[in-house]
């Protein structure tokens, strides 16, 4: 029996009116800008640019995608963002897992101390120039570690490891493993990691996805346009091309690129923005699902 | 944070025999988390103790420890720049306008969602609403600079349309905020839902029946029943976002930013990176960086405190 059904007032029907025509409004604002893009993409430049275009494509014409797949800058970058998110993925779960995994066991003699040792961090924080300098110090400038190393764990990834540890788990495995003499190393391999893959998946998900997307790091710790992530190419695509009238000065070829297609300089821009955010649209829908139950777990421990 | 229930060596009686036994025995969970105590001692805690070179001036050859001692010279030539108030003003501005616009939104959004049964249509207001969530900063800014252009900009196009002027968001300062703040409700109202609606999922269907039986509308039913349910949720997501109101999303500014619109768009860290990073100004920019974070500090622990006394709900 629906109860909201039979003792709805007319005030409900207008208030249930006013949620339906709140929710399409958003629906129609989120929407709206990512189906432009596409079409942009597609569209023929003087359409998008003069705003005859503005929802359906225009004259289609896949010219901006050729020059795209053309550009070698934009290959590499390519390249390095997948082996940097693979690498920095792989990383990043060899430092969580054991870590979260030990951290979850109740004779883990120390874990207060070493959960402390973590958690302090969120709080008091060299900030950025010291952690610049210790990067500097290292020489990992302008190497492939400096994508790595100084993210090498998310402290949030490691309780939110740690909690689905202690959740499924069964307690007295452990013990049951000792006494069948396995080692914890042993145990964990064997046992714990086959038992995790959900939590393995989130993880991959979560840092996967901060790898791909981020340029930060990127931009204060390489130098050599060769190691360049693909974000950082799109930041030249995308950012600095429009402000090179202005006084950033462009580096490299990226400025003369996009100059040379003045004509078609619109449709690739929205073009790249579809290219490389192409692997997340592929893993979206495994994305929502894993990572709303990631921000679930966060969410009910601390 | 909670506290968790006390491991069992923390209970008297246990000896310490029986805890260097349980020492042994698990040697090799120590080794798990070695890389990890590493990483934290390299990357945060070197990191914290080069804090340091805010009170000194730093030479790289003299690394942290070696170089010589300047007291507090960096901070006074903060406070007394010409530019002090302006980077206080904007980052301030950005981060109180960002929070009364944007704190309220997830709320109201997934009040309403939650107001409607699971069906194709509220999932696909949520497939797409949570979507811009995993869009990277750079192309947002992308997006943000390509739409708002005055020229070829859509946003333009329609005002045009409209019969008004093009508007020049992003050279004319005075939109700078406005822009940066509802690209980011854009991209993160979606998002930001998720905590509520699990936090409405928890509500107990026989309040929400007892209440149609005493004749309660549904407009009554969030009032009393959904929003007392959240709050404690968003009192804690409060807390955190008041305690971080001086470090906003950054990186989004410095993308957005340009020499144009810089009087409106300089922020404490944006500020941070140009002067150690462009300029190699590493102590002084390490001393504002501290000025920040002591800020933000003591901004988390005032706001815990007065939610500890009015609410009971805090952080710790």
């Amino acid at each position: 029996m629906d109860l909201n059904k039979i003792n709805e007032t007319k005030a409900d029907k207008v208030f249930m009116g006013f949620v339906y025509v709140a929710l399409t409004f958003a629906l129609l604002v989120v929407l709206y800008p990512l189906i432009y893009i596409i079409s942009a993409s597609i569209s023929d430049p003087s359409a998008v640019n003069s705003g005859e275009m503005w929802l359906w494509p225009k004259d289609i014409t896949f010219e901006g995608y050729r020059i795209i797949l053309q550009n070698e800058a934009i290959w590499r970058g390519y390249m390095m963002t997948i082996f940097y998110t693979v690498f920095g993925t792989f990383i990043n779960l060899v430092f969580t897992l054991p870590t979260a995994y030990a951290l979850s066991r109740k004779d883990f003699y120390g874990r207060r101390f070493f959960t402390f040792m973590f958690v302090l961090t969120m709080f008091i924080d060299g900030g950025l120039i010291p952690t610049y300098l210790v990067v500097r110090n290292l020489g990992l400038i302008d190497t492939v570690w400096a994508m790595v190393l100084p993210n090498a764990v998310a402290l949030w990834n490691i309780i939110i490891t740690r909690v689905f540890f202690q959740s499924t788990i069964p307690r007295g495995l452990e013990e049951a493993a000792t006494i069948d003499g396995a080692s914890n190393f042993k145990l964990f391999v064997k046992i714990i990691i086959p038992l995790s893959a959900p939590i393995i998946a989130v993880m991959a998900l979560f840092y996967g996805v901060g790898h791909w997307n981020s340029y930060f790091n990127a931009l204060i710790y390489l130098a050599d346009r060769s190691l360049y992530p693909l974000q950082l190419v799109l930041r030249e695509i995308l950012v600095l091309q429009e402000m090179s009238s202005n006084s950033v000065s462009m580096t490299g070829g990226m400025a003369e690129f996009i100059h040379s297609q003045q004509q078609l300089a619109a449709i690739i821009k929205y073009g790249v923005m579809i290219v490389s955010t192409l692997p997340i649209i592929i893993v979206y829908p495994f994305l929502q699902k894993y990572f709303v139950k990631g921000v679930m777990i966060g969410s009910i421990k601390e | 944070m909670k506290q968790q229930a006390p491991p069992i060596s923390g209970v008297p009686g246990v000896t310490s025999k029986k805890k260097n036994r349980k020492i042994i025995q698990n040697w090799q969970l120590y080794l798990f988390i070695l890389p990890t105590v590493l990483y934290f001692i390299i990357f945060k805690y070197i990191p914290m103790y080069g804090i340091q070179i805010a009170f000194k001036d730093y030479v790289p050859s003299l690394g942290f420890g070696g170089s010589e001692w300047v007291g507090f010279d960096h901070f006074i030539r903060f406070f007394d720049s010409y530019y002090f108030w302006d980077l206080i003003k904007n980052t301030l501005g950005i981060s109180i306008y960002e929070l009364v616009v944007g704190f309220p939104l997830p709320i109201i959004l997934a009040l309403l969602l939650n107001e409607i049964k699971d069906s194709a249509y509220k999932r696909t207001v949520q497939t797409v609403t949570y979507a811009p969530h995993f869009i990277s900063v750079v192309v947002i800014a992308g997006m943000i600079i390509a739409f708002l252009s005055p020229t070829t900009g859509i946003l333009n196009s329609f005002i045009e349309l409209l019969g008004f002027e093009p508007i020049p968001f992003m050279t004319d300062p005075k939109w700078f905020k406005t822009v940066y703040v509802f690209s980011g409700v854009w991209q993160s109202t979606g998002w930001g839902t998720i905590i509520y609606l699990s936090a409405l999922s928890g509500v107990d269907p026989q309040q929400h029946e007892a209440a149609i039986i005493d004749g309660a509308t549904r407009l009554q039913r969030i009032f009393y029943i959904n929003i007392p349910t959240i709050i404690p949720t968003m009192t804690i997501l409060l807390i955190m976002n008041l305690g971080n109101i001086m470090a906003m999303g950054f990186e989004k500014i410095l993308l957005l930013q340009n020499p144009l619109n810089k009087s409106a768009s300089n922020v404490i860290a944006t500020f941070v990176y140009e002067a150690g990073l462009l300029d190699a100004q590493y102590s002084f920019a390490a001393a504002i960086g501290l000025f920040n974070a002591v800020i933000n500090a003591a901004l988390l622990i005032t706001v815990n405190h007065i939610a500890k006394k009015t609410s009971e709900t805090s952080l710790w």
